[in-house]
């Protein structure tokens, strides 16, 4: 699904290499994770993924079902079937979400040559994806993200994710400013997503939330680069020892 | 309007027999004292502190710059209720004129030729208080000149908006004088829509009573037009001004809005919203007097400004002494679409109360990159994703309209706008 080869990022505004060589292959349907310290690269990462500014690819490529990601505009990777839930949801004042999600979903078909989704058919869509995350039909018509509590930020990117149907999800730091029962209720969203065929790239710091969304492979990721790979228990680890062994590990 | 001096102008209006022919006493009165005023102040020139963002030559020399073409305008508010008052070329299409419960609707024309009318009470007479400390004369010349405008008195509460709704075929100077004078606990809403000519001169002046309330809404759009305007508001004990203006076309706009709060606990809302390309050239000049104790004031303004557009802000609020527990609000703010466009603001507080708040803003910003990359990260073009942007950045504005289905209907219009722009 998604291909990641030797990726070599800096920063635009400065000489500043972020990341120094990502290798990364997610086949159809499957769950991976990366952790890693702060100021790894792993939100980075996500940013280049889906074409945030202010960041200069100087070696390597990224491939989504073939198609050359890093040549795309950021809505035309998003049509493309890329998501990426932010960490930070942006509050965007005046613009009602329900305007927002209709937007969104008319421009990413309009793209891909698709015909436009009724009126009735949009509604109908929302009101069942909202329910499943219990956002209250409140929240659909408030301005998007605007007075939102962490938690409701959150689901309300899931809530974009469930319309949108994206093939390849990348979710950074989703479980950041949640509860408990927050983050139960975000996980449940994404796993209703997971159809075998969706792909999702989980970026976290934390263990707890690979509890409820279960990973089949866990990357570790320090200073630009995967340093590690493997099942669950990799991430179990971290969560008892740190990071400092496996930095020292592969030094 | 074009005269090589004001000087010769006001004696060429104190003379001209043909404005006071058939006129009454009491309108009679009112256009020679303006007349007056203007020969004693003078028309406004370029070096005038003023006038520093705006030329005054766009209302007073005698060529346009322009071609003079038929404005259409797209009526907004079709689908709200309202009692329609039709003007063409600055004149007005009515035979006769709605009669509606809780408000008297006459034309100036028509009240010109009596001897005494209540508008006397009030035509020309905000106009000549907002003359100090800053001279308006151009609004004193459309007092001393107008012959079209409406009256309107308000005893009871007007159920639905009375909409003017104005478009220019191609008539070059209009001329337009409005009174309304809102009666203790009465409400009304007035829209106005369109342009009145290629080149425009309006004067609304608003008295409200104790208890009354008075909602303006108005949308000024067409292609190539100058308009002048001027609001002159005075507000009475506990009583509400609210006016909000959205401006979509025009090439030279000036809109002032002078008012003064003299009855306590009175509440005053200037609001505006503007979208302009190349030539267009937007001011809001606006004065608000805090004569009174516990009221309150605000002014909120957002321009939309691309390729060579300029946006001016011309705000004060002035608290005399007395005027204790005022709270005033003014805040202009500009998104610049691209390096060639400019806001000059002047935000200004004068105040002689020592137990008032008073908070002022201006900024000027291009459009939000972390906004713009989440709304693109959602499959959102650029270019429809610095229109949800623009929306966003005006709709603070547009808050401030109370009646929920107007303030609908002005971002449905805008939506559109944004779409075919």
């Amino acid at each position: 699904m998604l291909e990641i080869k030797n990726l070599h990022v800096q920063l635009e505004e400065e000489d500043k290499k972020i990341l120094k060589g990502v290798n990364l292959s997610l086949e159809a349907g499957k769950v991976h994770a990366i952790m890693g310290p702060n100021g790894s690269g792993k939100s980075t990462l996500s940013y280049v993924l889906s074409g945030k500014k202010g960041y200069e690819v100087t070696a390597g490529s990224a491939h989504l079902e073939g198609n050359d990601l890093l040549a795309m505009a950021p809505e035309e990777r998003a049509a493309a079937g890329l998501f990426l839930a932010f960490q930070y949801p942006v509050e965007i004042p005046g613009v009602g979400n329900m305007t927002f999600l209709r937007s969104a979903v008319n421009s990413q078909q309009k793209l891909r040559g698709e015909p436009e989704m009724t009126a009735g058919d949009f509604l109908k869509a929302v009101r069942a994806q909202a329910k499943n995350l219990k956002i209250e039909s409140d929240m659909l018509k408030r301005p998007v993200n605007v007075g939102f509590s962490g938690g409701e930020k959150k689901r309300n990117e899931i809530l974009q994710m469930a319309m949108l149907q994206p093939k390849m999800c990348i979710l950074d730091e989703t479980d950041s400013g949640l509860d408990v029962d927050a983050m139960k209720l975000v996980s449940q969203g994404v796993n209703a997503l997971r159809d075998g065929n969706r792909t999702f790239l989980v970026i976290t710091h934390y263990q707890r939330l690979l509890d409820h969304i279960k990973p089949d492979i866990v990357h570790i990721m320090a200073a630009g680069k995967i340093i590690k790979s493997g099942g669950p228990e990799l991430a179990l680890e971290v969560e008892k020892n740190g990071y400092a062994n496996l930095l020292e590990e592969t030094a | 309007m074009a005269c090589s001096s004001s000087t010769d102008l006001a004696k060429k209006l104190c003379l001209d027999e043909s404005l006071w022919a058939n006129s009454g006493q009491w309108i009679k009165n009112a256009r020679q004292s303006a007349a007056k005023r203007v020969e004693d102040q003078g028309l406004p020139k370029r070096r005038d502190e003023y006038w520093n963002y705006t030329r005054p030559d766009a209302f007073l020399q005698k060529e346009l710059d322009f071609d003079v073409v038929s404005n259409q305008s797209f009526d907004i508010f079709s689908n709200n209720l309202s009692t329609v008052i039709n003007y063409e070329d600055g004149v007005l299409k009515e035979k006769l004129l709605p009669v509606i419960s809780g408000c008297s609707i006459e034309s100036l024309q028509d009240a010109a030729k009596l001897d005494d009318h209540w508008a006397g009470a009030v035509y020309g007479v905000p106009e000549a208080a907002g003359q100090d400390p800053v001279k308006r004369s151009l609004a004193a010349l459309n007092t001393a000149t107008a012959s079209q405008g409406l009256l309107l008195l308000v005893s009871g509460k007007v159920k639905n908006p009375i909409k003017i709704s104005a478009v220019s075929n191609g008539s070059i100077d209009s001329t337009i004088h409005h009174i309304v004078k809102v009666e203790a606990g009465a409400e009304v809403t007035l829209i106005e829509t369109g342009q009145y000519g290629a080149r425009a001169n309006v004067v609304l002046e608003v008295e409200v009573e104790k208890n009354g309330s008075f909602h303006h809404i108005r949308v000024q759009d067409g292609q190539q037009h100058n308009s002048l305007t001027h609001i002159f508001g005075r507000l009475g004990p506990n009583s509400t001004f609210k006016s909000f203006t959205l401006s979509v076309g025009g090439t030279i706009t000036r809109n002032e809005c002078i008012l003064e709060l003299v009855g306590d606990t009175s509440s005053a809302t200037v609001a505006g919203a503007c979208i302009g390309d190349d030539k267009f050239h937007h001011d809001d000049t606006v004065f608000v007097t805090h004569g009174a104790p516990n009221c309150e004031s605000r002014q909120v303004f957002k321009k939309v400004l691309r390729d060579g557009a300029v946006g001016v802000f011309q705000g004060k609020i002035l608290v005399k002494e007395g005027a204790q527990k005022t709270d005033g609000y003014q805040i202009s703010q500009s998104l610049l679409l691209d390096d060639n466009c400019q806001f000059l603001a002047k935000p200004e507080l004068e105040i002689y109360a020592d137990d008032v708040v008073c908070s002022h803003g201006s900024t000027s910003g291009a459009i939000d990159e972390e906004a713009l990359f989440y709304l693109r990260s959602r499959g959102v073009p650029k270019t429809k994703a610095i229109d949800l942007l623009t929306l966003s950045f005006i709709a603070e504005s547009i808050e401030e309209v109370e009646n929920s289905e107007l303030a609908d209907a002005l971002l449905r219009y805008l939506t559109a706008f944004l779409e075919v722009r």
